[in-house]
């Protein structure tokens, strides 16, 4: 990663809670905080990977950075741009330039609709040439993610979990984004798939230098792929760092927990395995202090209580969340 | 001494649209008591259905299996009629299934349901029942046991309803466990937690696995036999160690190869199977893998290689193209 390379994108403290409505008047009794406080940037050409367990607001994260959601405070910036609470009409040009890619294409793609209409659409939205240059234009997008050039007139149930997130790949490209946020794109595929499918990522990211928020829970998947990691726990970053020196040395309790379940395939290889107790807890009435403290039941958990825990750069590029109970 | 299960020639068919099609064609394995054997295989390659065909839960009419033995404990079951294999499903063979919220019954208390297969299968009174399904689920790790006993499934969390599952499937003191992947649907610090506890219940009652996964992680940590399925049948199988270490079949490297790994140079590009699994209607009778990798003169997709085994309890599909000695 090239630190000098410009900042893409800046996100400063993002909240993004979602009221919970109860009672007989169906009051607002409380708040899902699935971000609660996240800060970071990514710069140009560059991966940051995004891990955490279900639940842990990380595809919620993704959605508020491309304004499918109106986040509730902080902020985020884009090529400079103060996109927090800009108006849909005033994002759209922007959104050239940031498109998103979905788990399960699925469900992300009108059934509907011809891949070749679904592959233009962005391109109609912003009024990007008459019909020769959009058919040529698809063509082009098509061959590029590796589809036949029939693909156009088909409708994606004809297509395998592969070959639909291509179609989904392809939609997103069509506007020469720089950013792609992807959520969880290869998650639902079969191994040999999915390894078609990251290649695929990789080369498109060499040829047309994009940056990507790579959000996944497949811990060796994300370390592939990512210049960066960020580990997300209950609304919040609690480690980021080089991918290469979070995996080798991880300083906070929950990444070596997560790391040490990846089940290595290799049967002669040593287990360590720090097995945790418990389950995340629920974001609609977090823990007072460290929500992983709390989970493990850490005898050093009081003292966290009150804190605000923010990240600290504990060596270059890495910066973990500064709590009693978790890091030494 | 022969083994607990041994599964000899099973064909699993389905009637579609499209007409019979052979979802699992033609396979042989056993399982011996106390061990655990991976069935592994990308989807659609026949291990759920395999899974289902032994116990006899094929959806009915469509499935039926028309051909092989299933023999647990010398016995074809095949053969034994309707109510007998109810009896052994859930008592002698405990299942887990992937999704707990699909496989438990959302309106029944999980104490019900615990103690239902307790009356069930092992007799007991309603009391004595209610007394074991805490013991159960205290054995399985879940807090509180009897206030959660009183709880719905949808009380509780993706983790602990897994428990709930592995709790009642262990009820009868199974002699084969089969789960069905038994930790897809779960995080990765609740999937290690899960294959523990089965693990741990596993030493502790003896009991055989057959683990049923895409994981090859989850395999090489769990199992002591692994078995790949592709396109329905058997390409390879072998001890954990030797097949990781020393894989045979072109699909079994691929598979191996594919997966990106921690220790592996970020960013590099990784290997890949090309192209993908025909659709079960277009299986060729010979070689599968030849026929996703569209090579192989006429003769390797007309004609069925056979198996040959290389070093012991090692064996491999014999297709020329993908198997060299």
């Amino acid at each position: 990663m090239n630190n000098d390379a410009p900042k893409l994108l800046q996100v400063e403290n993002l909240r993004q809670h979602f009221p919970v409505r109860g009672g007989l008047m169906m009051r607002e009794i409380g708040a899902v905080k699935a971000v609660d406080g996240v800060s970071f940037d990514i710069h140009s050409g560059e991966t940051l990977g995004l891990v955490g367990e279900s639940g842990c607001g990380k595809s919620t994260l993704g959605k508020s950075v491309v304004r499918l959601l109106s986040p509730t405070s902080g902020k985020v910036f884009f090529k400079g741009h103060d996109i927090t609470h800009m108006r849909q009409g005033a994002i759209r040009p922007l959104r050239q330039d940031f498109q998103m890619v979905f788990q399960d294409p699925a469900e992300s793609l009108d059934a509907r609709m011809a891949v070749g209409e679904l592959v233009a659409e962005p391109l109609v939205i912003q009024k990007m040439g008459g019909r020769v240059t959009l058919q040529k234009r698809v063509a082009e997008l098509l061959n590029r993610v590796g589809l036949p050039a029939n693909a156009a007139g088909k409708f994606p149930f004809e297509f395998s979990g592969g070959q639909r997130q291509r179609i989904g790949i392809a939609r997103a490209l069509a506007l020469n984004p720089d950013l792609l946020v992807l959520d969880e794109p290869v998650s639902a595929l079969d191994v040999s798939i999915q390894s078609q499918v990251m290649n695929l990522l990789l080369e498109l990211q060499r040829e047309f230098d994009m940056s990507y928020l790579f959000i996944a829970h497949d811990l060796a998947v994300v370390k592939h792929m990512s210049d960066r990691i960020a580990v997300m726990y209950l609304g919040k970053i609690v480690e980021l760092a080089p991918a290469d020196e979070i995996y080798n040395n991880p300083r906070h309790a929950y990444t070596k927990a997560l790391l040490s379940a990846i089940p290595t395939p290799d049967p002669t290889a040593e287990r360590e395995r720090v097995v945790l107790d418990g389950d995340v807890p629920s974001p609609i009435d977090p823990p007072e202090g460290c929500a992983f403290g709390h989970r493990v039941n850490h005898s050093r958990y009081p003292e966290s209580i009150g804190q605000e825990l923010p990240l600290v750069e504990i060596a270059p590029n890495h910066w973990v969340q500064k709590c009693p109970c978790c890091v030494d | 001494m022969s083994s607990l299960l041994e599964i000899n020639g099973l064909v699993t068919s389905f009637d579609t649209d499209s007409g019979w099609v052979r979802a699992v064609d033609g396979i042989s394995f056993s399982v011996e008591a106390g061990k655990t054997v991976g069935l592994v295989g990308e989807s659609g390659c026949g291990k759920t259905v395999t899974a289902m065909s032994i116990i006899d839960l094929l959806p009915k009419p469509s499935g039926n299996v028309l051909e092989g033995e299933i023999n647990f404990k010398g016995q074809d079951l095949r053969k034994v009629d309707r109510s007998q294999i109810r009896k052994i499903r859930g008592g002698e063979i405990g299942v887990i299934f992937q999704e707990p919220m699909a496989a438990l019954n959302p309106v029944h208390r999980i104490g019900k349901q615990l103690v239902e297969i307790l009356k069930l299968h092992e007799k007991m009174s309603s009391r004595a029942a209610l007394k074991k399904a805490v013991q159960l689920l205290d054995a399985v790790g879940i807090p509180a046991p009897e206030n959660r006993i009183s709880n719905y499934p949808h009380q509780l969390s993706g983790g602990m309803r897994q428990r709930v599952m592995i709790a009642i499937a262990l009820a009868c003191e199974p002699d084969l466990l089969i789960a069905d992947e038994p930790t897809t649907a779960l995080d990765v610090t609740v999937q290690a937690q899960i294959l523990e506890l089965i693990g741990s219940m596993q030493q502790k009652l003896g009991m055989a696995v057959l683990m049923i996964t895409h994981d090859l992680g989850v395999i090489a940590q769990n199992c002591d036999e692994v078995v790949v399925m592709y396109a329905g049948r058997i390409v390879e199988r072998a001890p954990v160690v030797e097949l990781f270490a020393n894989p045979q079949h072109a699909y079994t490297k691929g598979l191996l190869s594919s997966i990106p790994r921690i220790e592996s140079e970020r960013k590099s590009h990784l290997n890949t199977i090309p192209g993908q699994v025909a659709s079960i209607q277009d299986f060729v009778s010979g070689c599968r893998f030849c026929q996703r990798m569209e090579r192989g003169d006429a003769a390797i997709l007309r004609h069925r290689p056979d198996y040959r085994e290389i070093t012991s309890g090692h064996w491999v599909e014999t297709c020329p193209q993908c198997f060299q000695v």
